[in-house]
């Protein structure tokens, strides 16, 4: 088979999973065939794991400067000067994409089968998440704008569709909804940067507007600029960036496999790979890539303060996420293309393990998402424990695991950059301090200290339920009868895909970094080169005494937050983390409401929106269409008939001479004509 | 015989039903008078197909006189009506559809 075939492939699967899946919805419905549905959308995403190697494997064997393969099926709109086709672009950065996708949804697939199994909904659940693979894999192997654009918009609305799964939930319908809007916005941004950059190249290919971007841009031209800030809108949306980003944490209320695979490991990324992949462009509007630049940094170091903080464990992950985000939108945007890229694939491993994780606590404390509650649970879930801390070394960045050698990667290339670049450097190593603290907080928290009531139950066998199944958000009582979310929890000790799942991960979290060993191998860097090949950026650095400093850097740094992080809530039992809550209040209250990043957007955009529409409602609409425009012609009308009205006597004979005048008169105009 | 003759006639004849249904009240001698206001015309197309030869106007004089036993129909079953309903038989009093 040749590679675009395995490209295909690999589309076909999850798309044929939803159509089954959602097809067959009256049967998996029955609890007899329940499981089938979550096997089938497993399989389908593992066939499209697959054919993801293939691709990568048929690829390899193509000369260097030949694996930018093009493949299309037919026309999608043709017409004069757009050459919109189904095509895909199979290339090492693609194909790179895809293998991250498929690999690290099928785990989350096989975990979902246990995690969702006493859900109603679990056959909609496997449509929904199969046919966001399909979305997602539509976006990285888009062939041109139009078909990222779709891709781009799909990922959005499977987004919404799995973040309020659990329909019932005000707080989940109302988190989805968030979403949906701020991905709409980002969506708009990428249109309209396509026209933008469309307008001057004058195809929607990508390989043939990379290759015309040279030739019709110059550097720092105001289009091509305000083209790629408009892309960076898109990215920021879709990546959780500020001021675009207080969607994430509120998406944590979707079930937490979605969490894990959605708003961890692959749609939020995609933002990074949109600026990778319109890296041509980029590279010719500077000033776009220091925005894109100083946003990655700030997100970074605005998110781990509110993770700091934070009480809820999956939003501590979610803000963990766009922290880990910022770094790569970062890397991508001051060219550090493979570290970038590198750092989301091993941030894909450890973080989704975190989320499973920490469905698995959920799992045990009967729904409770809050670290308050959550203590001493090393002794009742060891295993659990284990990939935490796995996942949790690794986002740290202590070494060897993954997460070590992808950030030092990327703040050296950001410090090789030089300049004002510095900053940037410092304010990614703060950050990552800040990571190690909040990342043990959490572990600390959740798993040391005297065992409270569940973990005290698991430990004797048997799995804390709530007496009443309560919304963890707002504390709303449930309607487990439609199964939302299931009556029953499951944890990773009982149940094996959980913990295939979470095994695959963890060695992934450990040993996905050995792939791109500075001095050592440069495999990402290696393989993603064709695709970079046009690039002033891409370049095989030259490792110096900057490397060894960042890495060491690193470590200390990582291990200090530890330290400072055992030194809290191990050895002080938090009693340090209440005191220093008293002594820097404002400081604490800035962060606990998140920077009022959501109270800003409401008074800046929500509440003048909500002005003018009640303007547009009582004012404009009252008084100038109801009474100007409506009441206007009505009166027009009435004033002509009351004036014709005297005509309608009513009187037969009347309407007779009428007639028999007229047609006289006219009898005698054509008389007199001829 | 001269075409003006027929013509004349059958002005006449369109004339005097044009004046009646101008001037009588009694909807029955309306519906008389616009009968040969019809038949006037009548006389007039069929004086004209004789003049060319040709009979396209005495089929149309045809039509036309289905047309009217149909209109008759219709106006005699309408007269009907009115006096069932004890209105008055008079098309002045009938004036309801005044603007």
């Amino acid at each position: 088979m040749s590679t675009t075939t395995y490209g295909w492939l690999v589309l076909a699967f999850p798309l044929l999973g939803t159509i089954v899946i959602g097809a067959g919805y009256k049967t998996f419905s029955s609890p007899a065939h329940a499981r089938a549905a979550g096997w089938i959308g497993t399989a389908a995403i593992g066939l499209a794991f697959l054919a993801a190697l293939g691709c990568v494997f048929s690829l390899q064997s193509h000369a260097p400067h030949d694996r930018q393969l093009v493949s299309s099926l037919w026309n999608y709109a043709s017409t004069a000067g757009v050459d919109a086709r189904m095509s895909i672009l199979v290339d090492p950065l693609s194909v790179f994409m895809i293998l991250v996708v498929t690999g690290i949804s099928t785990t989350i697939h096989l975990y979902s089968v246990s995690y969702m199994d006493a859900d109603r909904g679990f056959a909609r659940y496997f449509a929904y998440l199969n046919f966001f693979v399909f979305s997602m894999l539509l976006l990285v192997l888009a062939g041109n704008f139009l078909l990222l654009i779709v891709g781009w918009a799909f990922v959005g609305a499977a987004s919404y569709l799995l973040i309020s799964f659990w329909y019932r939930r005000s707080t989940a319908t109302k988190a989805g909804i968030k979403a949906f809007v701020i991905n709409v916005i980002g969506d708009i941004g990428l249109v309209l940067g396509t026209f933008f950059l469309f307008k001057h190249t004058g195809t929607l290919d990508f390989l043939k507007a990379f290759a015309a971007a040279p030739h019709v841009f110059s550097e720092g031209e105001g289009d091509v600029v305000a083209g790629c800030l408009l892309l960076l809108v898109g990215a920021f949306a879709k990546s959780a960036q500020i001021p675009l980003h207080t969607w994430l944490p509120d998406a944590m209320e979707g079930p937490t496999p979605v969490s894990a695979l959605i708003h961890a490991a692959t749609m939020v990324t995609a933002g990074v790979y949109l600026i990778a992949r319109m890296h041509p462009f980029f590279e010719l509007a500077p000033a776009a890539q220091d925005v894109g630049a100083i946003v990655g940094a700030v997100t970074l170091l605005v998110a781990a303060t509110i993770a700091l903080t934070q009480t809820d464990i999956k939003r501590v992950i979610a803000y963990s996420t766009m922290s880990q985000i910022g770094y790569m939108i970062m890397g991508v945007s001051v060219g550090a293309y493979a570290a970038g890229l590198f750092h989301l694939m091993t941030h894909a491993f450890f973080k989704a393990l975190l989320f499973m994780s920490a469905g698995s606590i959920i799992g045990a404390m009967g729904g409770e998402q809050s670290l308050q509650k959550m203590k001493g649970f090393k002794r009742a879930m060891p295993f659990t424990f284990a990939c935490f801390v796995i996942g949790g070394l690794a986002l740290s960045g202590i070494p060897p695991f993954s997460g070590f050698f992808s950030k030092d990667e990327i703040l050296l290339v950001v410090g090789e950059r030089g300049g004002w670049h510095w900053a940037l450097y410092v304010v990614g190593y703060l950050g990552a301090f800040l990571t190690a603290i909040y990342t043990f907080r959490m572990i600390f928290r959740a798993f040391y200290g005297d065992p409270t009531e569940p973990a005290r139950e698991l430990e004797g066998g048997h799995l804390y339920h709530a007496p009443e199944p309560t919304n963890p958000a707002n504390g709303e009582v449930e309607d487990t009868d439609v199964g939302f979310p299931g009556p029953t929890h499951a944890i990773a000790e009982r149940h094996m895909p959980m913990r295939i799942a979470m095994s695959i991960l963890a060695v992934g979290a450990v040993g996905a970094g050995l792939i791109q060993i500075p001095n050592v191998d440069y495999g990402i860097e290696k393989f993603l080169e064709p695709s970079f090949y046009g690039s002033t950026l891409y370049t095989v650095h030259t490792r110096d005494g900057l490397l060894v400093f960042g890495l060491i850097l690193g470590t200390l740094l990582g291990l200090g937050g530890i330290a400072v992080a055992w030194r809290i809530w191990v050895v002080g039992a938090g009693r340090p983390a209440t005191a220093m809550q008293e002594r820097f209040k404002p400081l604490y209250t800035l962060f606990v409401n998140k920077w009022y990043f959501d109270e800003l957007i409401d008074v800046a955009i929500v509440r003048p929106t909500a002005m003018m529409g009640r303007f547009a409602t009582g004012t404009f609409e009252r008084v100038f269409v109801d009474g100007a425009i409506v009441g206007g012609a009505n009166a027009v009308v009435r004033a002509c008939s009351a004036s014709v009205r005297a005509a309608q006597t009513g009187l037969l004979r009347y309407y007779a001479a009428l007639l028999v005048l007229g047609v006289s008169a006219l009898g005698l105009y054509f008389l007199l004509q001829t | 015989m001269n075409i003006g003759w027929y013509l004349a006639v059958s002005a006449v004849v369109f004339c005097v039903g044009a004046f009646g249904v101008m001037t009588r009240r009694n909807p029955l001698v309306v519906l008389l008078c616009l009968e040969l206001m019809l038949n006037g015309a009548n006389l007039a197309l069929v004086a004209f197909s004789r003049m060319w030869g040709n009979g396209d106007g005495q089929i149309l004089a045809l039509v036309v006189m289905t047309v009217a036993a149909c209109e008759v129909c219709i106006g005699l079953g309408m007269i009907v009506a009115i006096h069932r309903r004890r209105l008055p038989i008079d098309v002045d009093e009938l004036r309801e559809l005044q603007g």
